[in-house]
C-alpha cells in the first residue's frame, strides 16, 4: 500500500506557463556576485531571442561590510517577447541573498511579486545589520508576496563538499551560480551559454570551473525535482527585425564606436583618460584594441588626460578624452584652449550624480549646463548625447565627424544608466556607416592658420610634419586670418562672434528632430539622453489609449536641430523629463520663449514609465 | 621609425586600415618637401619667426632664445618636424618666436600637451619650454609624470625664482624669507630644487646652465636634444625687473670661475680661477678642498660620471649650493632607458604582429551575438 503514502509521481510534474515580460532584480552583498549573475542571465535571455534591457545598480564601495545596507548590489533585468526600451518600472521577481538586500529592494517589488530568498543569509547578525527587529521570514511582513525560501548556501555546500578540492570560502562563492541555476529552470533557460562561459573563464583553474558547473546544474535540478516550485515560465522570442544582434552596454558601444570612427576617418585614435567611475570601462575596452592602432594613455590626472588628447589632435590624430562630471570640471580650462586653438577634440562625459563626488555609481543628467556653458569666456562647443546603449555607437561616429569638420571640441554626454545598461544592438553593415573625411592642409602658398572655410567657418588643419606650414597657436586671442597674437578690441569682438557662428552653423549639418506621433496636439514630451526608453514607452502607451501626446528626442543639444522651435510650437504643453532640475527646460525656455514644464527626478535612478505617464496625464 | 608611430599621413586614405595608411611614408612630406631646404643648410635665421619679441629689455630670455635658435641648425632636424610647446609665463611666449610649429598652451600643462603630440607622432622633435611657477607650482604634477615616463622630450625650465608675468610674486624656487608683493614680510615657504625633483622623478637626462653663459648653454641644450628620452635642463635666468641679480653671487662674470663648478664627464671636479679647488668625499658627504693643501691631490677628487645608473651622486651634486659649495652646472646625469612613445608603438606593433591589423567587422561582430531570422 505504499502507493498511498508516496506522493503520486504526477505531483512532481511542473506546469509551464507562458509570460510576456518578466522583470527580475538580483540583490545581494557586493561580494555575492550579483552583477555577474545578472549579466549571465541577461546574455542567456538575449541569445534565447528575448528583447532585453538592464539596470545594474551597485554601491560605490568595492566591498562595503558584508550584510550591511550600503553594501547591497543589485542588477535589474527586463526580458520580454515584446519590444521593450527600459529595464522595467518594478521588478516582478526579487532574488534576495540576505536581509539587507531584501530591505533595500522590497519597496520596489510589485504587489504580489515573487521573492526568492537565501534563508542562510538571514542570520541574527545580518538581520541586525539590516535593522530588522524581527525576522521578516517569520513575522508575516511578506504575506503579500509569493515567497520561496531556499537555504542556498547550505544546498550549494552540500552539492560541492567532497566533490571539489576547494576551501569552504571558495565553495561559498559559487552560491550565486546555484541561485542562477534555480532561475534558469524557473524561466526555462538553457544552461549552455553560462556553461561555456565557465569553461573559458576558469580554463586555468579547472577546480573552480568544475565547482561552478556543479553549482549551476544542481541549482537547476533542485528547482526541477523538489516541490519548492510548482510552475515554471517561458518567454517566447521577441518579434525583432531580422538580422544579427549583439548584447551591448553603453560603455562598450561607446568604445567600439570610437574605434569605428577612427577606422572610417583613417586616423589613429588617441585616448587620454584618468580612471573614474563610471567611465573607466571605456579606457579598459580601448586598451584592448591596440591592433587598430589605438593609443591609450592613462594620464596622471584629468587635466593631463584632456591636454594630451589636445596634443594628439594638434599632431593629426583623433584626440579623445573620457571622464565623468568631476573630471569635466577639471578639464574645462583645457577645453577652452581647444576652442581657442580650434582643434578637434571629443570629451566623453559619462554623467553621474553630482555635485562634487556625488553619487559615483548612480546616473544623472546634470552636466548639460557644464557642457554648454561651463568655461570662462564666450566658449561655445558642440554638445551631443546618445539616447540608448546601442545609440552610443552611432553618436561616437557623429562626435568625431563634427569635431573634425568644424575643428571644435565636441561633448559626448552619456550617463551611468546608458554606460552600464545593456540592450540588443542590431550590428550594422560596415559599408553603411557614415563617412568621415578629414583633410589636412598641405599647400604653403595660401596657408593662413586662421583663414576659414566659407561654409563651415572651420580653420585649416595643418599638422606638424608638414613642410612650409610651420605656425604657432595658443590660448591668447588670435588675429583673424593670420592667427597671430592680437589684443585689438575689434578683432576680439569679431573672433568671439566667429567662434559662435561656427558652432551655430553645425545646425545646418545635423538631422532635424523627429516627432513620434502627431505634429500638433496637447502635449509634447521632449527628452534628451538616456530618458529615451521611458519617454517613448510612456508616450506610446498614452497614444494607444488615444491621448493627444507626442514625443521628440534630442541627440544634438548644442546647437539644437533647426526645426526644434517649430516642433515645440505645435503643442499646448511641452514637458521635459530630465534627471536634473530642468537644464534642457531652461535652455529651451531661453531660446524659444516656450513655457516648457520641467519634470525633474534626481534620485540616481532612471525615470519609470508610469512616472512619465502620470505627469503627462496632468496636462491632458 | 615605426610604421604605426606616425599617424599624420592618414589624409585621403579612405577606409584603408590605419596601419597600412600610416605606412605610406610621409605622404605629406613628399608633396611639399621641396619647400624646406635640406636640414644641413638651415641657418639660425631660419628659426627666427616674424613675430616681434616682447620680453622686457635686458631679460635673460633673450639669451636663451638666441642660443636655442643658434643650436637648432646643428641638430639637423627639418624645421617642420620641430614643435615647441609651452605653458604660461614670460618664458612660455618662447614658441611664438621660433619659426617651427608651436603651441602656447595653458598654465602648467605643457608637458601634458607635449605628451599627446609625441605619442601621436614620435617622429617629431618636441620641446617643452616652462618656468619655475609653470613647471613646479601649477604644473607640478605633470612635471613629475612626464619625466618619469621618459618621453623623448626636451624640457627646458627657465628658473628666475620669481613670478614675472604677474608682476613680482614669489615662486616655488624663491629663497626662504623672500620679500615680494605677496610676501611683504618674507616668504615662509621653503623653496624647491628643480634638479632634485627631476632626479627623484627618474629623469634620464638632467642638466643645468646659466642664461649669460652663452657657450655653455648652447652645449648643454645640444646634448639634451641628442639624448633619447626626457632631457631636463634648468636654466638660471635673470629677471631684471622683478628679481634682478638673483644669480649674481655665482653667475656674474667676475666671480663665475671661482664660484661655479663646471661638471664634465670623466673629469675630476675642479673649479676656481687657479684650478686648484675641488670636491672630495668625506664619508657620505662632499666637501670643498684645495689641491696642494693638507696633502690633497687631484687624485683625491670626485670624478664626474654622467652614466651612473644610481642617481645618488647626481642628487648629491644637485644639492650643492653657495656659500658652502660652488654652484654646479653642466650635465648631472645621462642614462639610457626605453622611451614611453617607443614602447607604446611596440605594444601596438606586437598586437598587429600577433593577430593582424584590427578588423572592424570582426570587432563589432564579437561578444554575445545571435541571429534573428
Amino acid at each position: 500500500m505504499s502507493t498511498l503514502i508516496e506522493p503520486p509521481i504526477q505531483q512532481l510534474e511542473k506546469n509551464l506557463e507562458e509570460l510576456e515580460t518578466v522583470t527580475i532584480r538580483f540583490a545581494g552583498d557586493s561580494g555575492d556576485g550579483m552583477q555577474l549573475t545578472g549579466t549571465q542571465f541577461t546574455n542567456t535571455s538575449a541569445v534565447a531571442g528575448n528583447d532585453i534591457s538592464t539596470l545594474p545598480d551597485f554601491p560605490a564601495e568595492i566591498r562595503a561590510p558584508a550584510g550591511s545596507l550600503p553594501g547591497v548590489s543589485g542588477f535589474q533585468l527586463n526580458f520580454s517577447s515584446q519590444d521593450i526600451k527600459t529595464p522595467g518600472d518594478q521588478p516582478s521577481v526579487l532574488v534576495a541573498m540576505n536581509p539587507a538586500a531584501l530591505k533595500v529592494n522590497l519597496a520596489d517589488l510589485e504587489d504580489g511579486g515573487t521573492i526568492i530568498i537565501n534563508t542562510d543569509g538571514f542570520t541574527k547578525e545580518n538581520l541586525k545589520y539590516a535593522n530588522y527587529a524581527t525576522n521578516p521570514l517569520d513575522d508575516g511582513s511578506l504575506a503579500g508576496y509569493r515567497v520561496h525560501k531556499l537555504p542556498v548556501t547550505t544546498l550549494n555546500m552540500n552539492a560541492l563538499k567532497g566533490n571539489v578540492e576547494l576551501s569552504r570560502k571558495e565553495i561559498d562563492r559559487c552560491k550565486n551560480f546555484f541561485a542562477l541555476g534555480v532561475l534558469y529552470w524557473l524561466y526555462d533557460r538553457s544552461l549552455e551559454g553560462t556553461l561555456s562561459w565557465i569553461t573559458t573563464k576558469f580554463g586555468k583553474t579547472p577546480e573552480l570551473a568544475k565547482a561552478n558547473e556543479i553549482a549551476l546544474r544542481t541549482g537547476y535540478n533542485f528547482a526541477d525535482t523538489t516541490e519548492v516550485f510548482t510552475t515554471h515560465y517561458t518567454i517566447k522570442k521577441a518579434k525583432i527585425a531580422p538580422g544579427k544582434y549583439r548584447k551591448i552596454t553603453g560603455n562598450e558601444a561607446t568604445a567600439i564606436g570610437f574605434v569605428a570612427a577612427s577606422q572610417i576617418a583613417g586616423l589613429p585614435l588617441f585616448y587620454g583618460s584618468y580612471p573614474i567611475t563610471p567611465a573607466s570601462d571605456i579606457l579598459h575596452e580601448l586598451a584592448r584594441h591596440k591592433s587598430f592602432g589605438v593609443k591609450t594613455f592613462q594620464a596622471e590626472d584629468e587635466i593631463a588626460a584632456v591636454c594630451s588628447a589636445i596634443g594628439a589632435s594638434f599632431a593629426g590624430q583623433i584626440g579623445l578624452t573620457g571622464t565623468s562630471g568631476p573630471g569635466v570640471a577639471l578639464k574645462q580650462e583645457a577645453i577652452g584652449l581647444a576652442v581657442m586653438t580650434e582643434l578637434p577634440l571629443v570629451i566623453i562625459n559619462v554623467q553621474r550624480g553630482g555635485p562634487s563626488t556625488g553619487l559615483p555609481t548612480k546616473t544623472e543628467q546634470a552636466d548639460l549646463f557644464q557642457a554648454v556653458w561651463g568655461r570662462n569666456g564666450e566658449c561655445p562647443a558642440i554638445v551631443i548625447a546618445p539616447s540608448t546603449p546601442a545609440d552610443c555607437f552611432d553618436m561616437a561616429i557623429e562626435a568625431v565627424r563634427l569635431a573634425f569638420k568644424y575643428m571644435s571640441p565636441v561633448f559626448y554626454l552619456s550617463d551611468g544608466y546608458l554606460a552600464n545598461g545593456a540592450e540588443p544592438w542590431a550590428i550594422p553593415a560596415i559599408d553603411e556607416l557614415p563617412k568621415i573625411d578629414v583633410k589636412f592642409t598641405t599647400d604653403p602658398e595660401s596657408f593662413m592658420p586662421y583663414s576659414r572655410d566659407e561654409a563651415t567657418l572651420a580653420r585649416p588643419y595643418a599638422i606638424p610634419g608638414t613642410p612650409g606650414l610651420e605656425h604657432r597657436i595658443g590660448g591668447i586671442e588670435k588675429q583673424h586670418i593670420t592667427g597671430n597674437v592680437n589684443y585689438d578690441p575689434e578683432n576680439h569682438h569679431l573672433m568671439v562672434k566667429l567662434r559662435q557662428e561656427k558652432i551655430d552653423r553645425v545646425a545646418n549639418d545635423i538631422p532635424l528632430v523627429e516627432i513620434f506621433g502627431e505634429k500638433t496636439g496637447k502635449v509634447l514630451v521632449l527628452g534628451w539622453g538616456s530618458t529615451y526608453g521611458s519617454i517613448s514607452t510612456a508616450v506610446e502607451k498614452l497614444q494607444s489609449e488615444g491621448k493627444s501626446v507626442s514625443s521628440a528626442h534630442l541627440r544634438h543639444l548644442n546647437p539644437f536641430p533647426k526645426n526644434l522651435g517649430e516642433v515645440l510650437a505645435g503643442f499646448e504643453t511641452v514637458i521635459i523629463p530630465e534627471m536634473n532640475l530642468g537644464q534642457l527646460a531652461t535652455m529651451v525656455r531661453a531660446k524659444y520663449l516656450v513655457d516648457a514644464v520641467p519634470f525633474s527626478k534626481v534620485k540616481g535612478r532612471p525615470f519609470q514609465i508610469r512616472e512619465i505617464v502620470r505627469k503627462v496625464e496632468e496636462y491632458l | 621609425m615605426s610604421t604605426t608611430g606616425n599617424g599624420h599621413s592618414g589624409n585621403g586614405n579612405g577606409n584603408k586600415p590605419i596601419v597600412e595608411a600610416a605606412s605610406v611614408e610621409s605622404e605629406v612630406g613628399a608633396v611639399a618637401g621641396e619647400v624646406a631646404p635640406p636640414p644641413g643648410l638651415l641657418k639660425k635665421a631660419d628659426f627666427i619667426s616674424d613675430q616681434e619679441v616682447r620680453w622686457c629689455p635686458g631679460c635673460g630670455d633673450y639669451a636663451i632664445l638666441n642660443n636655442v635658435q643658434k643650436v637648432m641648425p646643428e641638430l639637423g632636424i627639418p624645421r617642420e618636424k620641430i614643435v615647441f610647446v609651452s605653458g604660461i609665463g614670460c618664458s612660455s611666449r618662447f614658441p611664438y618666436y621660433m619659426n617651427t610649429y608651436g603651441f602656447h598652451s595653458i598654465h602648467g600643462r605643457a608637458p601634458a600637451v607635449a605628451t599627446g603630440i609625441k605619442c601621436a607622432n614620435p617622429d617629431l622633435s618636441v620641446w617643452v619650454i616652462t618656468g619655475d611657477g609653470d613647471a613646479l607650482s601649477i604644473g607640478g604634477n605633470h612635471f613629475m609624470h612626464a619625466i618619469r615616463r621618459n618621453l623623448d622630450l626636451n624640457y627646458i625650465l627657465f628658473n628666475n625664482r620669481i613670478y614675472g608675468l604677474t608682476k613680482g610674486q614669489y615662486s616655488p624656487t624663491s629663497e626662504f624669507g623672500k620679500r615680494t608683493k605677496s610676501t611683504p614680510v618674507g616668504a615662509i615657504d621653503y623653496p624647491i630644487n628643480p634638479l632634485s625633483l627631476a632626479i627623484a622623478s627618474e629623469s634620464t637626462f638632467v642638466a643645468r646652465t646659466i642664461d649669460i653663459d652663452v657657450k655653455h648653454l648652447g652645449t648643454v641644450v645640444q646634448a639634451g636634444a641628442r639624448h633619447k628620452g626626457i632631457s631636463f635642463i634648468e636654466v638660471y635666468q635673470n629677471c631684471n625687473i622683478f628679481n634682478d641679480h638673483a644669480f649674481d653671487s655665482f653667475a656674474e662674470r667676475s666671480v663665475r670661475t671661482d664660484r661655479v663648478l663646471y661638471l664634465e664627464h670623466g673629469q675630476p671636479m675642479i673649479f676656481g680661477k687657479d684650478r686648484n679647488r675641488g670636491i672630495r668625499m668625506k664619508g657620505a658627504l662632499p666637501e670643498v678642498v684645495t689641491i696642494g693643501e693638507n696633502g690633497v691631490t687631484e687624485n683625491d677628487l670626485l670624478v664626474h660620471d654622467i652614466y651612473l645608473a644610481d642617481p645618488s651622486v647626481a642628487f648629491m651634486l644637485a644639492r650643492m649650493e653657495a656659500p658652502d659649495f660652488p654652484q654646479p652646472v653642466g650635465i648631472f646625469r645621462a642614462v639610457e632607458r626605453p622611451t614611453y612613445e617607443d614602447m607604446m608603438v611596440e605594444q601596438i606593433d606586437a598586437a598587429i604582429a600577433r593577430s593582424g591589423p584590427g578588423s572592424l567587422d570582426k570587432l563589432i561582430n564579437s561578444g554575445d551575438t545571435w541571429v534573428v531570422e
